[in-house]
């Protein structure tokens, strides 16, 4: 138990203690939002659907937590070689509970970096339903789990730093841009539509604007429905391949 | 138990390796090894590049397992018995196992939670090895302010504050000045001598295995080539220092390797100050 609960302390203690990268993480969904939102505002308002401020601020939230929540996943393979890691391997402590020590934390920063994400957009022109905060925040830390398990999932398998590339450009920008996070899903072209609702995002960003604006693609039931379900199978798989760690 | 269990606790081995091999889809690493360590004793696990050094330690270590053989340290077995294994060594690898954001307290409390080190005794214990590797009036500062011998001082604290029968050390002085070499090589002796803790260690500076070393094993493309004393090997090959004796055994030809995940990782850390 206690093993789990300081594994999470050190997630959250590195967090605060590195201002610089806490504000440089929030530099691109800010950026997203005061571009986009500015410069598409009128097309989107023009095409009658609203205002693209409120649509867009819940897309640039979970941008903020996919990235951080990767991120923070992804430092397996540098802890493995380098770091914390080893000391952890060779303890008297199971496998699984490092695992879920490192992926609550990671999910807690992925999460507080949503929610920081969230008062900022609405500095700029999003108005949520702040009575609907709570709720946004279960969706904001299924999203932050989901993605934090993958990335310890993924980086189980891999030795080195190569693959990261790989894995920034092929898997998690896609998942960003085919989630719904940045326009409209419905009317969209079959085939297209097909792969945004097997992205899992999709239903994190559907889930965190039916709570905070109201709109929703597949109902928030759906949306918590398949998140759950998705993030408990990733944080078995996660599980398992890093108790198969054979440094 | 039996009377081989009695036997081997008479017999004084706190680590027994017997015909151990691991097998890398055709590449046999280690090929069928047996050696043994008495308590309390200095012994140094030597070889060149490639050898199958690192794949032993990591086996004996549990962080690999072995394709076939026996490996019993402290009476409990490494395969079946895992965690028994795990909390009677320490170690400090040959790369940096500390966390840089965190104090050098914080570091050693992590090691006490992850080895169940009563809450009560935590400080004491703590403060107790950050005073034998000199390091107490740095305990609230960010490892990432220590110099290299420090860090290593540090890791050296860590890992013996659980109180392990064993201590393993992988390149333990490598990139070191002279001054904290030795002052390393005291703590260590001091250790042996009069807390009883066998140490195992590899180091390509075979003057250290040459000083320091109760026993020698020399292992060369996954086989033990030697084992003995300094001067057994000296005897046995006829020369004046151990590092003639081991290129004696194991040729002076260098040895080619392919760069490691590890190795490519080092690279990308010196372009990255370590983040």
């Amino acid at each position: 138990m206690n093993a789990i609960y300081i594994l999470w302390l050190r997630e959250l203690k590195r967090y605060f203690r590195s201002r610089a990268r806490m504000v440089g993480s929030l530099g691109q969904p800010l950026l997203f939002l005061v571009a986009l939102g500015f410069g598409l505002g009128p097309v989107f308002q023009r095409a009658g659907q609203g205002n693209y401020f409120q649509f867009l601020g819940p897309g640039v939230i979970a941008m903020g937590i996919l990235f951080t929540a990767i991120f923070a996943g992804i430092q397996v393979i540098w802890d493995r070689q380098f770091g914390f890691l080893k000391e952890t391997l060779v303890a008297p402590v199971s496998r699984f509970n490092i695992m879920l020590g490192k992926t609550l934390g990671g999910a807690t920063i992925a999460t507080i970096q949503g929610i920081i994400v969230l008062v900022l957009a609405t500095v700029v022109g999003f108005r949520p339903n702040f009575l609907a905060i709570p709720l946004a925040i279960i969706f904001m830390m299924l999203i932050a789990l989901f993605f934090t398990g993958l990335g310890i999932a993924i980086s189980s398998m891999l030795e080195d730093m190569q693959g990261f590339q790989l894995i920034m450009n092929f898997i998690v920008q896609p998942l960003f841009f085919l989630s719904g996070a940045l326009f409209p899903i419905n009317n969209l072209p079959k085939a297209f539509s097909v792969v945004i609702s097997v992205d899992p995002l999709t239903y994190g960003v559907d889930g965190i604007r039916g709570t905070l604006t109201g709109v929703t693609h597949f109902g928030l039931l759906v949306d918590f429905t398949v998140l759950t379900v998705i993030t408990i199978i990733v944080l078995g798989i996660g599980g398992y391949l890093f108790s198969k760690i054979q440094s | 138990m039996s009377i081989f269990d009695i036997l081997k606790t008479v017999t004084d081995k706190i680590i027994e390796v017997s015909n151990l091999t691991k097998k890398f889809k055709d590449f046999t690493a280690v090929d069928d090894i047996s050696f043994s360590v008495d308590h309390g004793q200095i012994f140094a696990f030597l070889g060149p590049n490639g050898a199958g050094k690192t794949t032993t330690i990591k086996m004996l270590t549990t962080l690999l397992s072995p394709t076939s053989g026996e490996i019993t340290i402290n009476g409990f077995d490494a395969v079946s018995d895992k965690n028994h294994v795990r909390s009677s060594f320490g170690i400090v690898f040959q790369d940096q196992s500390l966390d840089d954001e965190l104090t050098a307290y914080e570091n050693m409390e992590f090691h006490a939670v992850l080895y169940d080190i009563p809450e009560m005794a935590r400080r004491s214990r703590i403060e107790e090895m950050l005073k034998f590797v000199e390091l107490v009036d740095r305990q609230n500062h960010l490892v990432k302010t220590f110099s290299g011998g420090m860090k290593r001082r540090l890791e050296i604290a860590r890992g013996l504050l659980h109180h392990p029968k064993i201590f393993f050390l992988d390149e333990p002085t490598q990139g070191l000045d002279p001054q904290t070499r030795n002052h390393i090589w005291s703590y260590v002796r001091n250790l042996s001598k009069h807390e009883n803790i066998t140490i195992f260690f590899t180091t390509h500076y075979l003057e250290e295995a040459q000083e320091y070393a109760d026993k020698i094993a020399i292992m060369d493309r996954g086989k033990i080539i030697k084992v003995g004393t300094v001067h057994e090997i000296l005897a046995a090959t006829g020369t004046k220092t151990l590092e003639q004796g081991f290129l004696a055994l194991t040729g002076s030809e260098i040895r080619e390797e392919e760069a490691s995940g590890a190795d490519k990782l080092r690279l990308h850390r010196g372009m990255w100050r370590g983040r």
